[in-house]
C-alpha cells in the first residue's frame, strides 16, 4: 500500500482502485501498482471510499477488487469512470442470477 | 502470553464476572430487568421469547439462553419464569447445571406477583454478588480465550483497515492457541472459495459451501433480492457496491489461519483456533449466537460507527475511518485509519488490536460497557403459536 497516495489498488488482478479522499472530475490520480506508478484522469467526480475504474471494463464483463470479481458492469465503464451501483450488479444473492 | 482471568469449577475461564439473571419468557423480562437494576455486577437478558415456540425454533431460543447461563464471564444465575410458559425457568436452569455455578431459579406465579419476585431475586443475587466478590482474577493462558469478530456499519476502510487489522490479531491470537469465531453467513457470499480452500478437511470445505448456498437459495425464495438489506445503505453510501465486495473486505477478520470447524449457531466450538459460526448478518444475533458459543471478548469492526456492546462481555470497537474515530469517540475503542495513509502497518495496527483483547481480557472495560450498551436479540427462526 502506497503511503500518501489519494487512492488504493489492492490486488494487481483489480480493475478498480479506491479513492481515499474526495476527488474532482477531471484531475489526476498517481497511483501504485505493483510498483509501477500510473497515472489515471477522472471522468466523474469520486466520493471518499468510492472506485474507479483503471481501465476500459466492456459491458456484462467482471469489476475486480482485491483480487476477485465483486459484480458485473451493466454498462461500459470508461478508465478514470466511477464504478458503483448505477453501472455494476452484484452477480449473487439475485433472483435472476439463479 | 497470559491474561488475567477467572477460572471457574468447570475448568473454563472468564474475563468477566457477572452474575446474570434470565428471563425465560418475555413475560418475566421485566421482573428480571428490575432484579438488576441499579446493582453493579448484576446483569440480565432482555429476552423477548420462550413461549409459544416449538421445535428448532423453540430449541434455539433456550441453546442461546443456556449458553449465556453457562458463557465462562457468568459467576452464577438466577432464572426467573412467569410459570406457564413453554419454556419453564426449571428447564432453563437444568440445562445450565453441568457448568458446576450456583444456579436459582423462581417463578412470578409460584412466588406470588411481581413485587415478591423482585425482592426475592434481588435477595438471591446480592447474596450472589457476595460470593462473586471473593473469586479473584488469576493468571491464565492466552490459549482459553474465545474471541468473537464481527464488521458491522462497514464502508470502504473496513476492508482495506479494521478488517485486515482485527484479521492479524487474529493469526495472533490463534498462532497463541485460542480461539477466533467467525460469524456472519450471509456476509460470506462471494468469498466463500477463499475460506474453504483454508478448511482443515474436504468435508469442512463443503459445510463451509453448502452454508452459503442455504442463504443465498433462502434469500432468493423470499422472492426479493438480497441487495435489498445487503449491503445496506449505509455500506453503499459509503463506497461498497455488490454483497461480494463487502463479503472480501469482511472475511479479512478471520486472518488467515486454517479453518477448523463449522457450528451451527450458539452452539460451542469443539476446536480450538479458526471456527466459522453459521449466523445471520445481522449484527446483534450473530454477536449473540457467538457469546452463547463460548465467546468471553468481541473485536468489532466498523467504518460507519456502531454502538454494539453485550450484556455479558466486553465488545471492543475499532474502525479504520478517521472521521468516525473522531465523530464516535465514545464508542470507538482504537482507531487504525493510518494503516489507510501507509503511516501504519496491517501487522502493526494487528498487533495494536491483539495487545487491546489481552488488556480488555484482563479487566481493562471497553467503551460499550463504560456506556452500559447490553445488546441481545436471539436469531428466531420459526413462528410464534
Amino acid at each position: 500500500m502506497a503511503a500518501k497516495s489519494k487512492a488504493i489498488v489492492i490486488n494487481e488482478k483489480d480493475n478498480v482502485a479506491t479513492a481515499i479522499m474526495p476527488m474532482k472530475a477531471g484531475s489526476a490520480v498517481s497511483l501504485v501498482v505493483q510498483g509501477r506508478t500510473e497515472k489515471v484522469k477522472l471522468l466523474s467526480p469520486i466520493p471518499m471510499g468510492h472506485k474507479f475504474a483503471l481501465r476500459d471494463i466492456e459491458q456484462g464483463t467482471d469489476v475486480v477488487k482485491y483480487g476477485e470479481p465483486i459484480g458485473k458492469t451493466t454498462a461500459r465503464i470508461a478508465r478514470g469512470e466511477h464504478v458503483h451501483v448505477h453501472n455494476v450488479i452484484s452477480h449473487r444473492g439475485r433472483k435472476e442470477a439463479a | 502470553m497470559e491474561f488475567q482471568g477467572y477460572r471457574r469449577a468447570n475448568g473454563k475461564v472468564g474475563v468477566r464476572n457477572h452474575v446474570l439473571v434470565i428471563p425465560s419468557v418475555v413475560c418475566s423480562q421485566g421482573a428480571a430487568e428490575a432484579i438488576t437494576r441499579n446493582v453493579k455486577g448484576a446483569v440480565y437478558l432482555p429476552n423477548v421469547f420462550g413461549c409459544a415456540q416449538v421445535g428448532a425454533d423453540r430449541e434455539q431460543t433456550k441453546r442461546t439462553l443456556v449458553g449465556f447461563g453457562t458463557n465462562p464471564n457468568i459467576f452464577s444465575v438466577l432464572v426467573v419464569g412467569n410459570g406457564c410458559e413453554n419454556l419453564p425457568a426449571k428447564e432453563v436452569a437444568e440445562a445450565i447445571a453441568p457448568s458446576k455455578k450456583r444456579l436459582e431459579y423462581i417463578e412470578i406465579q409460584e412466588v406470588g406477583g411481581t413485587k415478591k419476585t423482585i425482592a426475592k431475586g434481588r435477595k438471591i443475587v446480592k447474596e450472589m454478588l457476595a460470593e462473586a466478590a471473593a473469586l479473584p482474577r488469576e493468571p491464565i493462558p492466552l490459549s482459553e480465550l474465545i474471541l468473537a469478530t464481527e464488521c458491522g456499519g462497514s464502508d470502504y476502510t473496513s476492508g482495506l483497515a479494521s478488517n485486515p487489522a482485527l484479521g492479524a490479531a487474529s493469526d495472533l491470537l490463534v498462532q497463541a492457541g485460542g480461539t477466533v469465531i467467525l460469524s456472519e453467513t450471509t456476509e460470506l457470499i462471494g468469498a466463500e472459495h477463499l475460506l474453504a480452500r483454508r478448511a482443515k478437511s474436504p468435508e469442512i470445505g463443503r459445510q463451509v459451501l453448502d452454508l452459503i448456498a442455504w442463504w443465498e437459495k433462502e434469500a432468493i425464495a423470499t422472492g426479493q433480492d438480497i441487495r435489498g438489506a445487503n449491503p445496506a445503505p449505509g455500506n453503499i453510501a459509503g463506497g461498497i457496491t455488490t454483497i461480494e465486495e463487502k463479503s472480501l473486505g469482511c472475511i479479512y477478520k478471520g486472518g488467515t489461519t486454517t479453518l477448523e470447524e463449522v457450528v451451527k449457531y450458539a452452539f460451542p466450538a469443539t476446536k480450538k483456533g479458526l471456527i466459522l459460526m453459521d449466523t445471520p448478518g445481522h449484527d446483534i444475533d450473530q454477536l449473540t449466537g457467538m457469546m452463547a458459543g463460548g465467546a468471553q471478548i468481541a473485536v468489532f469492526t466498523t467504518g460507519r460507527g456502531t454502538p454494539t456492546g453485550s450484556p455479558i462481555a466486553p465488545v471492543i470497537k475499532i474502525s479504520g475511518n478517521a472521521e468516525t474515530c473522531r465523530k464516535m469517540k465514545d464508542n470507538i475503542d482504537l482507531c487504525v485509519s493510518q494503516v489507510l495513509q501507509g503511516k501504519e502497518t496491517v501487522k502493526e495496527a494487528g498487533k495494536r488490536v491483539f495487545d487491546e483483547v489481552v488488556a480488555v481480557a484482563s479487566g481493562k472495560l471497553s467503551k460499550a460497557e463504560k456506556l452500559g450498551q447490553r445488546d441481545f436479540c436471539i436469531f428466531k427462526i420459526g413462528l410464534n403459536f
